[in-house]
């Protein structure tokens, strides 16, 4: 049918612009007709259940073949990645003995502790020095702070544990992306092979290939270690070529000219020239694997996310709430610290260098001695060695008590104003989506791509909505759109006014800041079951939850999209008389506008890549479909409705990106 | 009581070789016997029974926390080597591919038995008299409705992964019911807890062993009791047009394992192939843990302590 779509498309590349109305109207009508028609023209309004690809099988063929038989010659793959996590191992379980278990020798009961593991005292000191260090005894305090809400709230341990897997994932996956990226800047072709790529490993959930992961790398917090890294690379990637390629041609000359090789000239010169955007990746890596602590949880990681999914079994919302925002503290406190090492300014070899060395590395030292004076002091002291249990706080009851007024007291307004929206909007609007012809929805997709990509966007986005249709995937991925697209929506209506409000007002700016870096941190599991508790399970829950997740990024590119407008442009508006008001709507919006649409786009990625937990509270879409296959270790079934969600992200990715490129042509700011 | 006598002579026996030989000799390889927990007590406290047991034998053990679906494939490649707990009402498809592979094998039932069913609060009674039988329900559709599915009544049914037929059997007993489905067990309850809370309507999916009907007060919705032809044959039961006009089958609690353990550890496996337990004593631990909020490990230890002679015999 992608051939109709052409038609109409090549009718109107003499005719002007406005003929462009008309085709969206005959799309339009042609939906209509179709609807109508349906008795008529069947396989046009519903996708016949016959033409159905077998992708599904065909998918679980090639990974039970990818298990069973690849063989690489001398070993099979199997092998291989067995071999791999078996390296893997020895880090990981290195970090776990020194953060959390204590060096042991011997196994089980047998195990004789040779090494206790670092002390919280230890733990908290040496942070807060390195805090010190990489900027002031500011971030010292916050970080100190952190780790002292771990302590004291009892999390200690299971904090310990997950903070183990991060800290080696992290310089892995950042590792990993470094090179990726540096050989995606070297070689062009290269990058053309991995974007693709890179997209699906961000937008595939990880539900779809987390068993076959685990059959290749065995059952451990190795294959959940590896999980979190596929799923936190690709930014890094993105980040560093992006980085590599702004770093000013005047700096790379000059290393050709000092006469570096090609390596001196990357690792001399470039990668430390781009440190600030490749630090914007880092970070990038350091959320996305805390993102990811939950799900690592539920294939062997343990840890907080464990601490989060039992208490919530057990509908002890206030330990889940404890448990999850030490997972959120964890983040921030990582956060905060890797980007102070980045932002110091490299030390300069100073005068004070014939000083001694405990004079020289004053940090270090204090490091050091903290580490020492906690471990003798642990020996003598437990307390120093192990947080009390006594001196432990916990406002699980209160917050459990405040749930259930607000349940006792307010559900049935509650229910009343949801059951409005849920008959009046989202109902209707369900129906609309999926009743929609899939031929009218796949010509409306190839005329957008063509308007803004001619060709080549034209047929790529009817292909991939083509390969939804045909592998029998039509009415989920309708769902999802609808799902997504009406949080999306409500998402932005909400985010961008906050945004512009946050941009025109520092102090109102540093309050949403905290809010929405809490919210992209919190694991959405924490607020799931209270939201259940008030709103049943259900659409209407789901969609609280996406947009909770979601309403992040528009927020933060508005702030993004008006703060980096050139300063002397708003100053030309208010010298030219411009009120607050006009500057903000014939000024600031307009220029804002590309980097708002950015911020839409990445709404939708994060919308659809909420669905996996948004399955977990009954919706009926692709990541159900997903889940379910995940329950009933069907790898093909879960990998091909994992991919329809990629595609569609990948369809409004493609789609929004040509439009801001043009649109920051027509203003003259590309 | 003679058969009775002389077991306990040749128990006593055996534990006194065993002592003289030392724990070493009992336990076959020192490599760990990984034991899967997931994320419900019950099973935490038959998998810590186990555990204990196994290490009061001389073997090491680790406890991995696992996916209760997805760990049947680290049962096949023996990166986990025993699951205390499937459950024939949520797990017997998986289990049954996964016993097909020939590489983990059935290690018996645990003496649980898996009910699950409609229940309802007590409370709701009132408001439909008549329950727990099922046919009072056909009047009571309006007592459980909400605004989405009024004039019908809402019924929470679980998982859609779970199964369960609700749909069938609403429209094979003609009851004025819309199904709903929950994504998790934790959704479910949730529900459950916040209907409980302000003593609303509420008729969902639960099954025991678990701490849900010790908490709340209420009762399951009696259907006519489920035969397997029930389920496959039409003319069974009052509706002789459809299938599935009677309740849930009751189920047993497996314990899987690793095919290749039983070589490497073959005492082991044949204390995990004794392992009983009955519904009442683990709906008493559960309790313990998650009303009274007694440490996991506690319960188990004072377990462990006052049932020595039931443990010991699985050893054995």
């Amino acid at each position: 049918m992608t051939a109709g779509a052409a038609v109409a498309a090549r009718s109107s590349t003499a005719t002007p612009r406005s003929i462009e109305p008309w085709i969206w109207a005959a799309i339009a009508l042609l939906a209509v007709c179709l609807h109508l028609g349906r008795a008529a023209v069947p396989w046009a309004a519903t996708f016949p259940a016959e033409w159905t690809l077998p992708a599904q099988t065909w998918v679980s063929r090639f990974v039970k073949w990818l298990y069973q038989d690849a063989s690489l010659g001398l070993f099979t793959f199997q092998e291989l990645t067995r071999g791999i996590a078996w390296v893997l191992q020895w880090p990981l379980e290195a970090a776990k003995s020194l953060l959390s278990t204590g060096f042991e020798r011997g196994m089980g009961q047998q195990a004789v502790l040779i090494w206790p593991p670092l002390s919280w005292v230890g733990v908290t000191g040496v942070l807060t020095v390195m805090s010190c260090y990489a900027r002031d005894w500011r971030l010292g305090l916050l970080v100190c702070g952190c780790f002292l809400y771990i302590a004291v709230f009892g999390q200690w341990h299971s904090a310990m544990i997950t903070l183990s897997s991060i800290v080696i994932a992290v310089p892995l996956g950042v590792a990993g992306g470094l090179l990726l990226g540096i050989l995606a800047f070297r070689h062009p072709m290269f990058e053309r092979a991995i974007t693709p790529v890179m997209d699906l490993m961000q937008t595939v959930p990880v539900f779809a290939y987390l068993v076959p992961i685990l059959v290749l790398f065995g059952f451990n917090p190795v294959a959940a270690m590896i999980a979190t890294i596929i799923y936190a690379l690709p930014p890094m990637v993105r980040n560093t070529t992006l980085a590599l390629r702004r770093v000013p041609t005047e700096i790379v000359e000059f290393g050709r000219m000092a006469g570096c090789s090609r390596r001196q000239l990357t690792w001399r010169v470039m990668v430390p020239a781009a440190r600030s955007g490749l630090m914007i990746g880092v970070n990038q890596v350091i959320m996305l694997s805390l993102n990811m602590v939950i799900i690592a949880s539920m294939i062997g990681a343990g840890g907080l996310g464990r601490d989060v999914l039992t208490a919530l079994r057990s509908l002890d919302f206030g330990a889940g709430l404890e448990a999850s925002i030490a997972i959120t503290l964890l983040a921030i406190a990582l956060d905060r610290l890797s980007q102070a090492f980045a932002a110091r300014p490299p030390s300069a070899s100073s005068p004070d260098e014939f000083r001694p060395a405990w004079r020289r590395h004053p940090y270090l030292l204090a490091a050091t001695s903290v580490v020492a004076a906690s471990w003798l002091l642990g020996w003598l002291i437990p307390a120093v060695q192990q947080y009390p249990e006594e001196l432990q706080i916990t406002t699980g009851a209160l917050i459990n008590e405040t749930m259930k007024w607000l349940n006792v007291n307010f559900f049935d307004v509650i229910e009343a104003l949801k059951a409005w929206v849920l008959l009046n909007l989202m109902v209707p609007i369900k129906r609309l989506f999926v009743a929609l012809p899939w031929v009218a929805v796949v010509a409306a997709l190839a005329y957008a791509g063509w308007r803004l990509g001619r060709w080549r966007l034209a047929l790529l986005v009817a292909a991939l909505a083509g390969f939804i249709a045909v592998t029998g995937q039509w009415e989920k991925a309708m769902q999802t759109l609808y799902l997504c697209g009406l949080a999306t929506l409500v998402a932005c209506a909400l985010g961008i006014p906050v945004g512009i409000l946050a941009a025109r007002h520092e102090r109102l700016n540093r309050v949403v800041q905290v809010i929405i870096d809490t919210l992209q941190t919190l694991p959405a599991f924490a607020y799931l079951m209270p939201v259940v508790m008030l709103f049943r399970v259900g659409d209407f829950t789901a969609m609280l939850a996406v947009i909770a997740y979601a309403i992040v990024f528009p927020i933060r590119y508005t702030i993004f999209g008006i703060r980096q407008i050139d300063p002397t442009l708003v100053e030309a508006a208010v010298a030219s008389g411009c009120t607050r008001r006009q500057l903000l709507w014939k000024v600031q919006l307009p220029l804002a506008i590309p980097e708002i649409m950015l911020g839409v786009n990445q709404t939708i990625l994060m919308a659809l890549s909420m669905l996996v937990i948004t399955a977990l509270v009954g919706t009926r879409e692709l990541g159900q479909e997903v889940y379910i296959a995940l329950a009933k270790a069907d790898v093909g079934r879960g990998v091909v409705a994992g991919i329809c969600i990629a595609f569609m992200a990948i369809i409004a990715d493609r789609l929004i990106q040509p439009w801001v490129a043009a649109h920051r042509h027509r203003l003259g700011i590309a | 009581m003679k058969t009775q006598r002389h077991r306990w002579i040749g128990g006593m026996l055996l534990g006194l070789a065993w002592g003289l030989c030392g724990s070493a000799q009992a336990a076959e390889s020192q490599d760990p016997i990984k034991l899967t927990i997931h994320d419900w007590t019950g099973q935490y406290v038959t998998t810590h029974i186990m555990g204990e047991v196994l290490k009061s034998m001389g073997y090491n053990v680790e406890y991995v926390q696992a996916d209760y679906l997805a760990q049947f494939t680290g049962l096949e490649s023996g990166d986990l080597t025993v699951a205390m707990e499937i459950w024939q009402t949520t797990g017997k498809e998986a289990m049954d591919a996964s016993l097909a592979t020939g590489k983990t094998i059935d290690l018996g039932e645990t003496g649980m038995e898996a009910k699950e069913e409609w229940w309802y609060p007590a409370y709701m009674k009132e408001k439909c008299p008549g329950l727990p039988n099922w046919e009072a329900l056909k009047q009571c559709g309006e007592a459980f409705a909400t605004p989405e599915t009024a004039p019908k009544g809402r019924y929470l049914g679980g998982p859609v992964t779970w199964g369960g037929f609700d749909e069938e059997r609403v429209a094979a007993l003609e009851l004025p019911f819309e199904v709903v489905h929950a994504g998790t067990d934790a959704a479910m309850f949730a529900e459950l807890e916040s209907a409980y809370q302000r003593q609303a309507p509420i008729i969902l999916w639960i099954y025991t062993p678990h701490w849900a009907p010790i908490k709340y007060a209420g009762e399951w919705v009696a259907f006519p009791e489920y035969e397997d032809a029930c389920y496959s044959d039409p003319a069974w039961g009052g509706n002789p047009g459809k299938t599935h006009d009677c309740g849930k089958p009751h189920g047993w609690i497996k314990k899987v394992a690793w095919k290749g353990g039983e070589e490497k550890w073959p005492k082991a496996y044949a204390a995990v192939r004794n392992f009983r337990i009955d519904n009442k004593t683990m709906g008493e631990l559960i309790a313990k843990v998650d009303l009274e909020g007694a440490k996991l490990e506690d319960v188990v230890a004072e377990w462990m302590k006052s049932n020595e002679a039931t443990w010991k015999a699985w050893t054995q």
